[in-house]
């Protein structure tokens, strides 16, 4: 396929329901009112002239080139902010309207470096095209006059160049700003000739601006004025696939733009319906790692951690790993051996790896990244409404009049769909925001939150049942709703517990330090104001009562009878790209694919009669459980895929210890990890531009994953797992991942109407496909729960055992920033560090003076399991007592410092909630110089001796 | 298996469903317990003297 850009229609796309028909240059055309006459003319494949209009941002009207004229109507009219009317009879080249334009494009180019040749958009300029499209041929004005063709060039951002002597003053790059991403950091500063775009304030580059660098711009900007500084290393694509990002669970779709094997660049694909042509920093421009000098592609083995890694063949890694595992299981039993999905691979793959845990080594203990995240939502969600996962599509934020964020950081975990709800928020929907700190979503430009609700960590079930409390004893709840969808009885039960008075705001005022005015206020808007939605991230989750806090969510919504329809609903924020699909596709240890009880004879006869094994009918162990097993001894070997746990689970130590004491750690990945430090077998892995698959995001819409270019390593994910298998005696043989698929959806009801044939010709599709659903579910509990009546769960408040004191007597809350992600495996090997090189802690102000400590200090941070040293950024983003960090690096290794308390039903870490104490320091600690010291001597490869 | 945090483990379930009331609780522990422990887990369990777990905990043991 040649290189095409994506076609653009110049103004955004019309919902209305009422067609128009008119005639453009003689067609009859018909089209959605509220149309413009732009959109209508490309749409029947005409093209008008423009430049300061694109399909992403509203009409401006200020260019003069989409000039048209209307039977019946005088002059001649922008056809940008023209829109379609019945009858309409319309005109778009004519040799009037042909003098215009080419005059108009006079003074643009009169002003425009006529460097085209060696321009790098030279080709892929709508500039360049424009002036082809008017038949420019002179410029009657000359070159001499004054011009900007010495403005500064402004490479300050590492992804993209400013030329601000290439600039039309179009206003695209502000529009898009405002409009898409909703940063509003970019402005025409000046007027007249000395108009010009800037970023920020006087003094500002783009660096130092409030830019995000989601690349709305870019894509905007018709010149190259705003352009990728790939493109202009390596030239215009030639070539593009359509494929998923592999970052957050927004699941952004992106067009890679290829010339020959090379990336050039990701542009986010218009027609993505969870992004809807809008992306973040990550996903358009960190795919660096891919490509990084730290990947290792062949595999490595070592008898021991104190051995240094030694190359060998596939063959030998293959035939060494499948032997001790056999060993293993031979000596210990099938209990012994276990293993951990990866959220960042495909669906097929996580299916294989559980499959390969389950049916070849014997056992359920199997496990995956939602352990530490969003295994809560799993729990709280399947007990209340019978599904495991979040019930609206991201559109539906349009429809909603009230938002809860709560325990979420939508602009810095969720970008692209931060940028969706601020649009919304903009058109006016009402925000309640419930969060220890204050959150950019609290006061950011034209957005502010009617309500923030700055709870003190580990609160959420107390504030929640406070907030049920006021909207049942103040006679809001939704009677008609309850009565026709939920259970009656238990909705009583619980109305009556969260009626009591020992559940009312002013009583629990003194625990969750959320003044009751503001609590009552906020719990009277959610119930009444119309279209109620929550958003929830991991600081709902990640708490000893997370999954008591998802269900309190949904308790809400049942109460207020917001589920079921657009605008309303449960959503939790996935974390990683496919946290949703790995959970789907049979990653936890007490269930098979499709959340279905491992002890279900019938489920597990289903799976016995395809793999053509018999399966373990008890439920396997959890991550925390498989470290504690190995300490006994009880658990010996691990096959961990994608996942860095060393340094994404809580208490270092204590995992540090668990798989030193394991017999066999293999770890598939990337990169030479943290967790690798401790591995006897690397088997290299293949990023998602090297394999073809899907992943499912948190709006459970399964989207192709498409192969850009061949797996470094040389093989994919998936087909080292089916090698293992291999070679430890199962038979498989698929020979490409739709073939997975096909056994995915024989054996799993809510993928029963999924193919790789289907998302191609559809583009994506949300679970349950099925008989009842065959064409999927945007909006899950229409016409009743999943489970039948909705089941109200009576939540009381426990406060956690993690106590401040003394000793320790501040709390630690951890998140994460949006340059990096996760453990950072990734985004610490792109140029995303130049804007958050090193892990931070922030500090209230009063709580920093206290302890002398100024911005920028070295700090100690320790716990009673743990302690590391990092910087203090003095803020009061945070409430006294309260301090917040990362752990996107391993330098800091911040789980040093977390606890092994975890959420009651799904030991998910506490990790929002650590006494700590923080003192002035002038260096590491010991762990972080020994772990230093230790980690580079394990990373150590032998260097082949030639043979003789 | 490390005996403290299967007690831990088993104590903090029944406290977070105590609400329910003492018999709901007590099933829905050991239900707890019955779907999402490890074979090694419930035995440990099993095998311990139950007088560091609370009353609810101890008295869904006894249904295991």
């Amino acid at each position: 396929m040649g290189y095409e850009p994506q076609t653009d229609f110049g103004t955004p796309e019309s919902r209305s329901d009422v067609a128009v028909t008119l005639t453009i240059d003689g067609r009859a055309v018909t089209v959605p009112a509220g149309t413009s006459v732009m959109r209508a003319a490309a749409e029947c494949g005409g093209q008008i002239p423009k430049l300061c209009a694109t399909d992403s941002v509203k009409a401006f009207g200020s260019c003069r080139m989409c000039l048209i004229e209307v039977d019946g109507m005088r002059g001649t009219p922008a056809s940008c902010t023209t829109p379609v009317g019945e009858g309409m009879v319309v005109h778009t080249q004519t040799p009037r309207l042909q003098k215009l334009r080419k005059g108009v494009m006079e003074l643009y180019i009169s002003d425009h470096p006529l460097d085209c040749l060696t321009c790098s958009a030279n080709n892929d300029c709508e500039l360049q095209d424009t002036a082809a499209q008017v038949g420019l041929r002179d410029v009657r004005f000359g070159y001499d006059g004054a011009n900007h063709l010495g403005a500064e060039l402004d490479t300050s951002n590492p992804y993209f160049d400013f030329d601000p002597s290439k600039c039309i003053a179009c206003s695209r790059c502000v529009r898009a700003c405002d409009e898409v991403q909703g940063t509003l950091a970019l402005t025409i500063d000046g007027r007249g000739f000395a108009s010009k775009v800037s970023a920020g304030q006087a003094g500002d580059d783009f660096l130092s601006s409030e830019c995000v660098s989601c690349g709305a711009c870019v894509q905007a900007c018709p010149t190259a004025t705003l352009q990728e500084k790939a493109v202009k290393e390596i030239g215009k694509p030639e070539r593009s696939v359509v494929t998923t990002c592999a970052y957050c669970g927004v699941g952004c779709t992106f067009r890679a733009e290829m010339r020959g094997e090379q990336l050039v660049r990701m542009v986010p694909w218009k027609d993505g319906k969870a992004n809807r042509g809008h992306s973040c920093v990550k996903g358009r421009f960190a795919w660096g790692y891919a490509n990084h000098q730290d990947r290792i592609n062949q595999p490595m083995i070592r008898e021991s951690v104190d051995d240094p890694w030694r190359v060998v063949s596939w063959e030998e890694a293959l035939s060494y790993t499948a032997n001790k595992l056999n060993a293993i299981k031979a000596a210990h039993g099938p209990r012994a051996l276990g293993g951990i999905t990866s959220s960042r691979c495909t669906n097929e793959e996580v299916w294989l790896v559980q499959k390969l845990i389950r049916s070849g080594f014997g056992s359920n203990n199997v496990d995956t990244c939602a352990r530490v995240c969003h295994s809560p939502t799993g729990y709280g969600l399947s007990k209340t409404f019978g599904t495991s996962a979040g019930t609206q599509d991201f559109d539906s934020v349009m429809d909603a009049d009230v938002v809860i964020v709560i325990g979420a950081n939508p602009t810095d975990g969720h970008p692209v769909f931060a940028s969706r709800l601020k649009r919304r928020l903009r058109q006016g929907a009402k925000l309640i925001v419930i969060d220890p700190r204050r959150i950019d979503l609290v006061r950011s430009p034209h957005i502010e939150a009617d309500y923030h609700l700055p709870l003190q960590p580990g609160t959420n079930v107390a504030v929640l049942t406070a907030i049920a409390h006021t909207i049942v004893t103040e006679g809001l709840a939704d009677e008609a709703f309850i009565k026709e969808r939920c259970d009656r009885d238990e909705y009583q039960d619980w109305a009556a517990f969260v009626s009591q008075e020992r559940h009312s705001p002013e009583t629990l005022e003194p625990v969750t330090r959320v003044p009751a005015a503001d609590l009552r206020a906020a719990a009277r808007l959610y119930a009444t104001g119309g279209n109620g939605a929550i958003y929830y991230g991991l600081g709902v989750t990640e708490h000893s009562q997370g999954s008591s806090t998802v269900m309190s969510i949904a308790n809400l919504a049942m109460a207020t009878g917001n589920i079921g329809r657009r605008g309303v609903g449960v959503n939790p924020l996935r974390g990683q790209n496919n946290v949703q699909g790995s959970c789907d596709m049979g990653s936890f240890p007490h269930e098979l694919p499709g959340y279905r009880h491992i002890s279900g004879a019938e489920v597990r006869a289903s799976f016995e009669a395809d793999w053509g094994v018999t399966l373990d009918a008890e439920p396997g162990l959890r991550i925390p459980n498989m470290l504690d097993a190995a300490l006994d001894g009880s658990f010996r070997a691990i096959y961990i895929q994608g996942e860095d746990i060393l340094q994404s689970d809580p208490n270092t130590h204590h995992v540090a210890a668990g798989l030193k004491a394991m017999e066999l750690v293999i770890v598939h990945d990337l990169f030479l990890n943290e967790t690798a430090n401790y591995a006897h077998v690397f088997l290299p892995g293949s990023t998602f531009l090297e394999k073809t698959g899907t992943f499912t995001n948190a709006e459970r819409r399964i989207q192709m994953v498409r192969k850009v270019m061949e797996p470094a390593n040389g093989y994919a994910d998936w087909e080292v797992t089916q090698e293992l298998a291999k070679a430890m005696g199962l038979g498989w043989h698929y020979t490409d991942t739709g073939e997975i698929m096909d056994e995915i959806a024989r054996l799993t009801p809510s993928f029963a109407g999924v193919s790789h044939a289907r998302l191609e010709a559809e583009g994506s599709l949300q679970w349950p496909v099925n008989a009842a659903n065959p064409d999927g579910s945007p909006i899950m509990h229409v016409d009743g729960f999943v489970r039948g009546k909705g089941k109200f769960m009576v939540t009381d408040y426990v406060p956690t055992d993690e106590k401040t004191g003394p000793r320790y007597p501040l709390l630690l809350t951890t998140g994460r920033v949006l340059s990096q992600y996760n453990v950072g495996a990734q985004t610490r090997r792109t140029g995303n560090n130049v804007w958050h090189q090193e892990d931070v802690l922030e500090m209230h102000p009063l709580d920093a003076e206290n302890r002398g400590l100024k911005d920028g200090d070295w700090t100690r941070l320790a716990s009673r399991t743990g302690e590391t040293t990092l910087r203090v950024t003095v803020t009061d983003r945070v409430a006294p007592g309260v301090v917040y960090t990362t752990f996107h690096h391993p330098a800091t290794q911040a789980n040093v410092v977390t606890t092994e308390y975890s959420d009651w039903a799904t030991n998910c870490p506490e990790y929002k909630v650590t006494a700590v104490q923080v003192l002035p320091s002038n260096g590491p600690t010991d762990w972080q110089e020994s772990y230093a010291s230790w980690s580079e001597r394990s990373r150590r490869i032998a260097v082949l001796e030639p043979a003789e | 298996m490390d005996i403290e945090r299967l007690r831990y483990m088993a104590n903090q379930i029944a406290r977070n469903l105590a609400a329910q009331g003492e018999e709901a609780a007590v099933a829905g522990t050991a239900q707890h317990i019955r779907d999402f422990w490890d074979p090694r887990m419930k035995a440990a369990i099993l095998a311990d003297t139950l007088n560091n777990l609370d009353p609810i905990a101890q008295a869904a043991i006894k249904r295991l």
